[in-house]
């Protein structure tokens, strides 16, 4: 299999994505997955799901940071 | 020791050339640092022997002898080492290279026992990597200690080797070895990241860093590059059969490495320690050394036919 390096950067960034996209309201609460049932089990052993919780939430927290900045400062780039 | 007695023949040298040469150039012709006082010897010596033919060669040519140009030698020389300071600096905040210094501070004799010891991990006994004041000690002096020499080389080694393999069933084109680099390296990241992401996930509290994550990754790159030489030379049942010496040899080096890095104190000792968390981190280092073997295979059999 032919990878290069631009295409690993291709899938991080369309996975980031997938990540990001996943909806609270609609889909995750529905499965189990929102933000509310995740963050209760505080002490040492936080467990598998509620660090994938906490990764998911954090990557979507980051991404609509870096969305809103690239947004706003894009444009007077551009402009 | 050996290597204090070496350090001490080289300061030696050097002082007694310091005595000798009293006048040395003027300071607008250093475009060296002066570590003499608490920099190794080498170093001093060196830069008297780039004041001497400097001087010599300077009263040949009045031009350069003019106040003027000594001046804007000196100005030159100080915005030389100005910016190289500030390139130190930046870049030392992308690269730790202070950090990767460390990994390739190697010896022949280290080098030779980490490669027996890829090949043949049966005989060694103990596993640990000894520390000094909190720093685990440089790869010199520990061969328990993972360093980044051994992957990079066979890194290297493997391209080199794929392509003489392709070269031999005339399947050869210059592209194909940028191909086979670059896909070779995409692997080597993706695998990092997974074993990162699943540390992360399984929440282990352990001293490995990134940097000797890939270090252990890379180390499939020797058995690959033996049983790559195998098939070469003796067909493809010796291919098969030196890499799946290679694999089992992986698998255990991986196993005994990793055990004492991720299982807590009680179950790297071999007791059987109950509890969900202990289970999963020996699920996780299983995953990890059989992860090896797979990616040995994958990334060799498309090579020899």
């Amino acid at each position: 299999m032919a990878f290069t390096l631009y295409s690993l950067i291709q899938t991080a960034i369309l996975c980031t994505n997938a990540i990001a996209v996943l909806h609270e309201e609609r889909f995750l609460s529905k499965i189990g997955w929102g933000v509310d049932q995740g963050v209760g089990g505080f002490g040492d052993d936080p467990g598998i799901k509620a660090q994938i919780l906490n990764l998911i939430r954090s990557v979507r927290t980051v991404m609509r940071v870096f969305h809103t900045l690239l947004l706003h400062f894009g444009l007077a780039f551009i402009k | 020791m050996d290597y204090t007695a070496t350090q001490s023949g080289f300061r030696q040298q050097p002082s007694m050339r310091l005595r000798n040469s009293p006048g040395d150039g003027p300071d607008g012709s250093q475009l060296f640092e002066d570590t003499s006082r608490a920099g190794p010897g080498p170093q001093a010596g060196y830069r008297n022997q780039q004041a001497g033919p400097q001087t010599a060669g300077f009263p040949g040519q009045t031009l350069l002898s003019e106040p003027m140009s000594n001046l804007a030698m000196a100005y030159g020389s100080s915005l030389a080492s100005q910016g190289r300071e500030m390139v130190d600096k930046n870049l030392d905040r992308f690269i730790p290279i202070s950090k990767l210094k460390y990994y390739f501070a190697v010896d022949t004799v280290y080098v030779g026992k980490k490669l027996g010891l890829l090949v043949f991990p049966y005989m060694h006994e103990n596993w640990e990597v000894s520390y000094q004041q909190d720093t685990p000690v440089a790869p010199r002096f520990d061969v328990n200690a993972p360093d980044l020499y051994i992957p990079t080389m066979g890194f290297i080694t493997y391209i080199l080797v794929a392509g003489l393999a392709l070269g031999t069933q005339s399947r050869f084109s210059p592209e194909l070895l940028g191909v086979q680099a670059s896909s070779a390296l995409v692997w080597l990241i993706m695998e990092v990241l997974v074993v990162l992401l699943s540390l992360y996930l399984v929440t282990v509290n352990t001293d490995l860093t990134t940097i000797d994550l890939l270090a252990f990754a890379g180390y499939k790159y020797v058995g690959m590059i033996v049983g790559l030489v195998a098939g070469l030379l003796f067909g493809k049942p010796a291919y098969y059969l030196s890499l799946l010496w290679c694999c089992a040899a992986i698998f255990i080096f991986m196993i005994r490495t990793m055990r004492l890095k991720l299982l807590s104190e009680a179950a790297a000792e071999g007791k059987l320690v109950r509890g969900a968390r202990n289970q999963l981190r020996m699920y996780l280092t299983m995953a990890i050394a059989a992860a090896q073997p797979i990616f040995m295979y994958w990334l060799t059999f498309h090579l020899v036919r």
